[in-house]
């Protein structure tokens, strides 16, 4: 029997099958993209969650394959892309822990997260079903994503790892953008007792979201299409394998230059990339566009803005851990910026009333814990909280679109509360979920932020500092809203009346998310902990993970001392259950304590709500800006100078013209004629002992 | 054989025309149809019977005979890898403009298919030339066409557009009949000759300076109908004026014209002069991309906004035909994908202005704001509108990403700075594109296309006809690679040996 399996596992069926995972979503979006309106609805809702279900399996097929050869690489290549002298570029796909993690997640989740959308792109009247007009278009672009995220991360080159960067970028453009023909939705002010109330602007149409969305993430591209010049450039080659060879032959001497204040090539590059990860994974400055990509369909925030495109920044660093551990300069930087987004983001979250974008910031924020983690080298943490992160925002985006789809679309935490008793299964998941993001103890979240902090106090104090403020502000926004919506009285009578539990095809993905962000967990058990308690469990994704990891020199690994582990992790475990008890006090206990909080510090609330008006921020310094030159060019330069020049010399022409008006009769072949006869001129002279003077020669 | 033929079936076709009866447009639309693609069968041979194995002779489907013997002219044919792709591009190209005009076009059908095919006679023409005399010819022929073509089945202003459009390339082109005709007296050192491989060989023999001095000439012909800025005013009232099978062959193939004329003359012709003039064209190429996408940013007319975004795509051709290092080594990475993004302009331009023709059509208007929130109305149109914006944007899957992406990576490895700022014109593209998008398809309905049609079969076909190839192109750019790769590795080395002399 065990016979029978290692000869399954040494065909390697499913690793050379791997481009089949990219090709099942592609052939579904083919397929409904076409033909999609003609087979109904049924048909389409059918169709795409097969597709990306059966890519889970082939990626399970791979990842157990991967196991069985110990974590091993292999490469599946199809075709040349392009070969021009001593560039070459091949369409090949990387089979190894990495990838593998990333594929079960994006068709893993993927897959719930497309069950729910059969359901919620529905609408139920009154016993009848109302498909949305575009159900097709959206399971289309849906599959098309998928297809493209797997394009990202199954790459074996930086090239195909950038093709699948601009594709889910066109797909999260599409997405966002889906129910194109909306406009600009204004908000209500958001009301004080006894103070003066806080306008908020009105949220971006999401046509106009997806465009900032997609123009946003070009400008990190830029950076990251630098980056990968500079690595063809400098290396010439832009493979994974030799690449990452090259440079760790030398990675001692980088490490060494840029700890001595030198800006080295490797620096250079890994700064590059990392203004493209700013952008995909909306770190400062470039997260401005995460939170009007709200303006999509819930399942697609869920799976693009918070599970998996968001995370591909994560994964670029993580997959090229040997650049960046080779620029400690770099990651100090990388490190910083997740530091300060996590808090900046986490500050704007406190008092949004859209329940969407208090999720949205949040995502920014557990991104920038992500990138402190990767920033300081714990990349294994990084990528843990990479995937349980998937799993509780997941679970959280869905309930928050259950909400909204039995709200009829309301998503303005103002107008809910008590939800609890007309969505029992919503409001569990969604606790379980909150749980998970909060970090409460023993949750998938806790033992994944944990691990963050730990490491980052290794490496410093200060950032440990302000991960661990970040958490507990994390804890108290997540139960803010949860108390808001769901416990309390009803603040919409009306609304309420209306809600009613959503069906299987939502809870059902609700409740797997759910258990996943409780038991998510036991990726990443604590093992220096466990171990100081006499338990010997290993960390199952840090070995997992070893083989895709290269150590640059033989530094001693040299972990916390026991008692410092088990400080940190009471600590943060201790503030997360405080910070929710603080949230219950606030909005279950007392409700009048955030009214007077903000009315005395109106100001601030007031910049928290407008969020710091970094976008009207953007709008005045480079966008309009922009536009202005753009005229002026348009105006001035094209309209008055050039063409007052060319317009100029033809009228001059023509004044001599006049002169000439015998031969002139607005007949162009006249005057091909008259060129035709001059250049006869100019032979014959030439040949009947015309010379060119000397000098020409 | 087949080249020759390629130049005669349109002629026949033109000529032919004359005789059918003014009053059965459908006939002459059918019967002009049949012969541009008759015309394409006949160039899709070139692709399938390419030798692509390198050998000393460089051109393919060669054909030379003597014209004018006694001066040394020749009727001397032939291609290779740089103007392969062009002419199938061009054949293809006109078989579709003839196809899109049918409904567009009304009054003296007649004439305007007989000036279509003469025009693709024209084109094919500056393409297979392998002699100066014939080049030449060719090259001033492609002007009266779409001179006409503008001028009389053009919009309101289409006399202006038209005249400007000749002054402005005739202007060009003087410079070069002059330093042409130097070059021929000049000949292989001993007797003067205008064939274009002998020029070639005896290069070396012109001194420095006076390569210099030719190389403007002939490169200010080329720059104007490329066009490079600031040389490109000319452009927009063109395309603005010209019907949208004008504006197809115009952006398609006519402003190729250019660029392949650099490759095949300019840089050949005079080897020793590419250094020295090399920085300004770059800087202009930049400047072109990053000023004609910020230029289209701010067009309330959607053709004017194609017509810019052309000026900043061609600068991307010329930026990875020029591109050099401070030792005048060229990226044959970038000449190829320039090669490659001429291709990928005309088909992906071509497409937008076609799409645009088929809006025109409907409600005789190009101003953005008679549009918005269209797709709806029409969700075939807006799919295929969307495709090619992707095309023209560069997202990967397309054509336009390879071209573009390996443009820039070649420029990168030749001259950073420039590469930088050209990168930048990534984003600014992604911007007005998505901006004449949205202001098209999105957002809530404008009432006045309450009654907008969706695409017809015929329709849906050249659309279909046009982003096929577009992904071919995306997913194995290789096949086209094959063939380009040797032509510029080539040009490469020519410059090299030049630089070799010039050092010394």
């Amino acid at each position: 029997m065990i016979g029978n399996w290692q000869s399954v596992i040494d065909k390697q069926r499913m690793t050379n099958l791997i481009w089949l995972v990219i090709a099942l979503p592609l052939a579904g979006a083919l397929f409904n993209g076409i033909f999609g309106r003609r087979v109904g609805y049924q048909v389409v809702a059918k169709v795409a969650p097969t597709m990306v279900f059966l890519a889970f399996l082939i990626g399970l097929g791979g990842a157990f394959e991967t196991y069985a050869r110990h974590g091993k690489a292999q490469l599946v290549t199809l075709w040349t892309w392009a070969e021009i002298g001593e560039l070459n570029i091949p369409i090949s796909f990387l089979v190894d822990p990495l990838s593998m993690t990333m594929v079960l997640v994006i068709t893993g989740v993927g897959f719930l997260i497309h069950i729910y959308a059969t359901d919620y792109m529905v609408h139920h009247h009154h016993g009848e079903t109302h498909p949305d007009r575009d159900f097709a278009r959206f399971f289309t672009f849906l599959n098309l994503f998928i297809a493209s995220m797997l394009v990202l991360v199954l790459g074996d080159n930086y090239l195909m790892m950038f093709i699948g960067w601009e594709l889910v970028g066109a797909c999260s453009y599409l997405l966002i953008g889906f129910w194109h023909d909306r406009g600009d939705d204004p908000q209500p002010a958001i009301e004080i007792e006894g103070g003066e109330a806080v306008q908020v602007a009105p949220l971006l149409s999401p046509a106009a979201s997806g465009m900032k969305a997609f123009v946003v993430n070009r400008i990190g591209d830029v950076g990251f299409a630098l980056g990968v010049f500079l690595i063809w450039t400098t290396f010439g080659t832009l493979q994974f394998d030799q690449l990452f060879s090259r440079i760790a032959s030398s990675a001692e001497m980088y490490r060494e230059s840029a700890l001595h204040g030198e800006f080295t090539v490797i620096s250079m590059i890994a700064l590059l990339l990392f203004i493209g990860a700013m952008g995909k994974s909306a770190q400062i400055p470039l997260y401005v566009w995460l939170p009007d990509a709200m303006a999509g369909p819930t399942p697609v925030s869920a799976l693009i803005h918070a599970a998996t495109m968001v995370t591909a920044g994560i994964y670029m660093i993580v997959r090229s851990n040997i650049i960046y551990t080779s620029a400690p300069n770099v990651s100090f930087l990388v490190a910083m910026v997740g530091a300060l987004t996590a808090f900046f983001a986490a500050t704007i979250a406190l008092v949004q009333v859209d329940l969407k974008r208090v999720l949205a910031y949040s995502t920014v924020s557990q991104l920038g814990y992500m990138f402190m983690a990767v920033g300081v080298g714990a990349y294994t943490a990084g990528m843990f909280h990479l995937v349980t992160h998937a799993f509780f925002k997941a679970c959280l985006f869905l309930g928050a679109g259950s909400v909204m789809h039995a709200l009829g679309d309301v998503i303005d935490i103002r107008r809910m509360g008590g939800l609890r008793k007309k969505m029992p299964h919503t409001a569990m998941t969604f606790y379980l979920g909150g749980l998970a993001l909060a970090g409460f103890p023993l949750t998938a979240g806790f033992f994944s932020k944990d691990e963050i902090l730990a490491k980052t106090f290794e490496y410093s104090p200060m950032l440990w500092g302000i991960g661990i403020v970040t958490a507990g502000m994390t804890a108290f926004y997540t139960f803010r809203a949860i108390f808001l919506a769901f416990e309390g009285e009803p603040r919409d009578q009306e609304l309420y009346d209306h809600a009613h539990e959503n069906r299987l095809a939502v809870t059902a993905p609700l409740w797997i998310l759910a258990v996943l962000a409780i038991f998510g967990g036991l990726l990443g058990l604590p093992a220096p902990l466990l171990h100081g308690v006499g338990i010997d469990i290993p960390h199952a994704m840090e070995n997992w993970l070893h083989p895709v990891i290269q150590q640059v020199g033989h530094h001693e690994v040299h972990h916390l001392p026991f008692i410092t582990e088990l400080a940190l992790f009471l600590i943060s475990g201790f503030l997360g259950v405080a910070s929710i008890g603080l949230a219950y006090y606030f909005y279950i206990v007392d409700r009048s304590i955030p009214q007077n909080l903000a009315r005395s510090t109106h100001p601030i609330f007031a910049l928290l709500v407008n969020k710091y008006y970094i976008d009207e921020l953007y709008n005045t310094v480079f966008v309009k800006p922009a536009l202005t030159l753009s005229n002026t060019m348009s105006r001035g330069i094209d309209q008055t100078l050039i063409d007052g020049i060319v317009d100029g010399s033809a009228y001059g022409i023509a004044e001599l013209g006049k002169y000439l008006s015998q031969l002139q009769n607005g007949f162009i072949s006249r005057y091909a004629l008259a060129t035709f006869i001059g250049v006869l001129f100019l032979v014959g002279y030439f040949f009947l002992g015309g010379q060119f003077p000397n000098w020409i020669y | 054989m087949i080249l020759t033929l390629l130049l005669v079936v349109p002629i026949i076709g033109a000529v032919s025309l004359i005789f059918l009866p003014r009053e059965n447009k459908q006939l002459i639309n059918w019967f002009a149809f049949a012969f541009t693609l008759v015309n394409f069968a006949i160039s899709l041979p070139l692709y399938f019977l390419y030798d692509s194995t390198p050998v000393s002779e460089g051109y393919r489907f060669a054909l030379k005979v003597a014209w004018i013997p006694s001066l040394n002219i020749y009727y001397h044919i032939g291609i290779d890898g740089l103007s392969l792709f062009l002419i199938l591009l061009t054949t293809f190209l006109s078989a579709i403009s003839v196809l899109s005009s049918w409904s567009a076009i009304d009054e003296q059908v007649k004439e305007y298919m007989a000036l279509m095919l003469l025009l693709e006679t024209a084109v094919i023409g500056v393409f297979i030339s392998l002699d100066l005399f014939l080049f030449y010819l060719f090259w001033e022929a492609s002007l009266i066409p779409m001179a006409l073509l503008i001028g009389r089945w053009g919009g309101k202003d289409r006399i202006y557009a038209s005249i400007k459009f000749i002054i402005y390339t005739m202007a060009g082109s003087a410079l070069m009949l002059v330093a042409a005709l130097v070059v021929y007296t000049w000949g292989d050192g001993v007797n003067p000759t205008s064939d274009l491989p002998t020029l070639v060989a005896h290069s070396h023999l012109i001194s420095e300076d006076m390569q210099k001095l030719l190389f403007f000439a002939f490169i200010l012909a080329f720059s104007v109908k490329v066009p490079l800025f600031p040389l490109h005013t000319w452009l927009p009232a063109a395309h603005v004026q010209a019907p949208t099978a004008g504006s197809i062959i115009l952006a398609g193939v006519l402003l190729k014209l250019g660029t392949y004329s650099m490759m095949r003359f300019a840089i050949p012709l005079f080897p020793k002069a590419v250094a020295f003039w090399s920085p300004l064209l770059v800087t202009l190429a930049v400047i072109g991309i990053l000023y004609g996408a910020l230029v289209a940013l701010v067009q309330d007319d959607v053709k004017k906004l194609v017509a810019y975004s052309s000026v900043a795509h061609m600068g991307f051709v010329v930026l990875g035909i020029f591109v050099m290092d401070q030792n005048g080594t060229m990226s044959q990475q970038a000449m190829s994908a320039a090669v490659l993004q001429m291709v990928n302009h005309g088909l992906s331009t071509g497409m937008l202005f076609f799409l645009v023709g088929v809006l025109y059509e409907r409600r005789h208007t190009r101003d953005f704001s008679q549009y918005g929130g269209i797709w709806v109305k029409v969700p075939v149109f807006g799919t295929f509108f969307i495709l090619a914006a992707f095309s023209s944007v560069g997202l990967p899957g397309l054509n336009g990403f390879v071209g573009e992406f390996l443009i820039l990576m070649g420029t990168f490895s030749r001259n950073p700075i420039a590469a930088l700022f050209a990168t930048f014109g990534i984003v600014l593209a992604a911007w007005y594109i998505l901006t004449a998008v949205r202001k098209i398809l999105f957002g809530p309905l404008n009432p006045a296309n309450n009654d907008l049609t969706d695409m017809t079969p015929r329709e849906i076909g050249i659309s279909l006809a046009f982003i096929i190839p577009c992904f071919v192109i995306g997913f194995f750019p290789n096949f086209l690679f094959e063939i380009i790769n040797p032509s510029t590795e080539n040009l490469a080395s020519l410059i090299d040996t030049a630089m070799l002399i010039v050092s010394k």
